[in-house]
């Protein structure tokens, strides 16, 4: 079975989702602005020969006409990193301040992390922690490459994750970029789709529902936590949001991502979901020519921490 | 990985599985060998001219023996995690050497010893080849290597010179073949 037979009825456009699902992604660099600057950037390219086009929504993601960005002056010298387009939102979303402290529970290998030290002007603490050995000595080498300092890296399961070492007891914001079906990456991975099975989508909807929930205790209240994956499955995105919303003091805040994107679905396979869901966004390939991608971002407190008065408090 | 409750300061010798901040000074030290933050800032003034003020944010941090790391920010010392900000300079031998990263990071501050390269030899250097390189009559030792990129010279790695000769100790994972700005014609190679 194909997996994307299922998210038919969620898309506007099916033929257009299918044939984009079908087509490679163009290879895109993000500007790493601890090392680099965007015109900069664009001028070295020049002067090299190397041919991009520039984002409309972003000054800082360029699409490369050739190939991979390995053998280009700019990446050389850590002015930019590979990472696909969309998955630049889920940092975005979180938008850390400089001098926060800021958890990114599921890091490994760090395109988000080094794009949220960017963002944080490499100031504060940012913790990127990941339970896998190998990924975490990726992350490691892609923000030494970057040169981030603000990075503090840990190994530990996410879903109880500990802030003793610390020596705070909670973060401002946490991103869980979560482990998922993948379904999203089929243009970069089409292999994503042959592992398909529905159980494993229920597995790791527990294991999602518990990094989530993890998440929220760990960050103060009126603080910030997004979600997100590159899965259509409703059964890992909004059905997660729906249970964190239950169990936790947090609630779904409105978000307006740069890229066309669609509201987060409140019902799949006879279940219905809190109405705030629709808050999310889902991103299809077809709409921005992308990869496939969900975002969610939670306040957390609830409405009881709700107002400026929260922000200042903090 | 034993963690001490005493904190680093009953530490007796360097402990290779954690990280432990940089005694402040020389009479801070409980641990042998081991750097104090004067040292290292000393370090970066007397051999690149990068003013102390550059790493006020910054705490250090040595984990094993000698690999020292920069943080943005400060946690509880010792810690034991996977990392702690940045490697940016290996202590514990006769010369001091900063790390690649490090030297792309500060390496534009750097007033004295640096040496800035030609289209040619940039590329070079970049690749992991030593070159002859007689003009240079600085001292020697480790350099930052630079060259002219979009205008401004921008520092690509940590080079040893030795003997009339730049030896690029750029890691193997950094090493790249990349093109030769002295055949690109600046400008002309609009891509749009
Ligand atoms: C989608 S990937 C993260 C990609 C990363 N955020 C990036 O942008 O480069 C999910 C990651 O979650 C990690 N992971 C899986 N289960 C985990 C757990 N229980 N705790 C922490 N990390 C976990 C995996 O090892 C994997 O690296």
């Amino acid at each position: 079975m194909n997996p994307l037979d299922r998210y038919a009825p969620l898309v506007d456009d099916e033929a257009a989702f299918r044939a984009a699902c079908e087509r490679p992604l163009p290879s895109v660099v993000r500007v790493n602005t601890i090392l680099g600057d965007a015109d900069r950037v664009a001028a070295a390219f020049d002067a090299e020969g190397t041919g991009y086009e520039r984002a409309d929504w972003h000054d800082g993601v360029f699409r490369l006409s050739g190939g991979s960005p390995g053998t280009t002056w700019p990446y050389a010298h850590g002015w930019v990193h590979g990472q696909e387009e969309v998955s630049a939102l889920p940092a975005l979303a979180l938008d850390p301040d400089p001098g926060e402290r800021v958890l990114d529970a599921c890091a490994a290998p760090g395109s988000k992390t080094t794009q949220l030290a960017a963002l944080m002007d490499d100031r504060g603490t940012l913790v990127g922690n990941d339970t896998n050995l190998g990924r975490i000595s990726a992350l490691r080498h892609n923000a030494e490459r970057l040169g981030v300092t603000d990075l503090v890296v840990d190994q530990q399961n996410a879903r109880n994750y500990s802030l003793k070492h610390l020596g705070f007891d909670a973060f401002d914001r946490v991103l869980v970029d979560a482990p998922c079906s993948c379904e999203g990456t089929v243009r970069k991975n089409p292999d994503a789709l042959e592992t398909w099975t529905l159980d494993h989508v229920h597995e790791i909807a527990g294991v999602q529902k518990g990094l989530l929930r993890r998440a929220v205790q760990a960050t103060r209240p009126g603080g910030t936590v997004v979600y997100s994956t590159c899965t259509f499955a409703p059964e890992e995105n909004e059905a997660v949001l729906d249970h964190v919303l239950r169990e936790e003091d947090c609630r779904v805040e409105p978000w307006d991502p740069p890229l066309d994107a669609r509201p987060g679905v409140t019902g799949w396979d006879g279940e219905t979901y809190d109405p705030d869901v629709e808050r999310a966004s889902r991103v299809y390939p077809h709409l921005n020519d992308t990869g496939g991608f969900f975002v969610a971002k939670l306040r957390v407190g609830g409405d009881a921490a709700d107002g400026a008065d929260a922000e200042v408090a903090a | 990985m034993s963690q001490r409750p005493g904190g680093s300061d009953d530490a007796p010798e360097n402990d290779g599985g954690r990280f432990d901040r940089l005694p402040a000074t020389a009479a801070d030290r409980r641990v042998p060998g081991r750097a104090t933050r004067a040292e290292v800032l000393d370090w970066w003034d007397e051999r690149f001219g990068v003013p102390p003020e550059t790493f006020d944010g910054h705490t250090f941090w040595e984990k094993g023996s000698g690999k020292l790391w920069a943080f943005a920010d400060d946690v509880p010392s010792p810690i034991d995690v996977e990392g702690v900000g940045m490697t940016f300079l290996r202590t514990r031998q006769e010369h001091w050497k900063p790390t690649t990263t490090a030297v792309k990071r500060w390496g534009r501050l750097a007033t004295r010893n640096v040496v800035t390269l030609s289209p040619g030899e940039a590329s070079a250097f970049a690749a992991g080849h030593d070159q002859a390189l007689p003009r240079w009559d600085g001292d020697w030792g480790y350099l930052v290597a630079a060259h002219e990129l979009a205008g401004d010279p921008e520092p690509i790695g940590v080079g040893l010179y030795v003997h009339g000769e730049l030896r690029s100790v750029v890691p193997k994972g950094y090493q790249e073949e990349l093109p030769d700005l002295s055949a690109a014609d600046a400008g002309a190679a609009r891509s749009e």
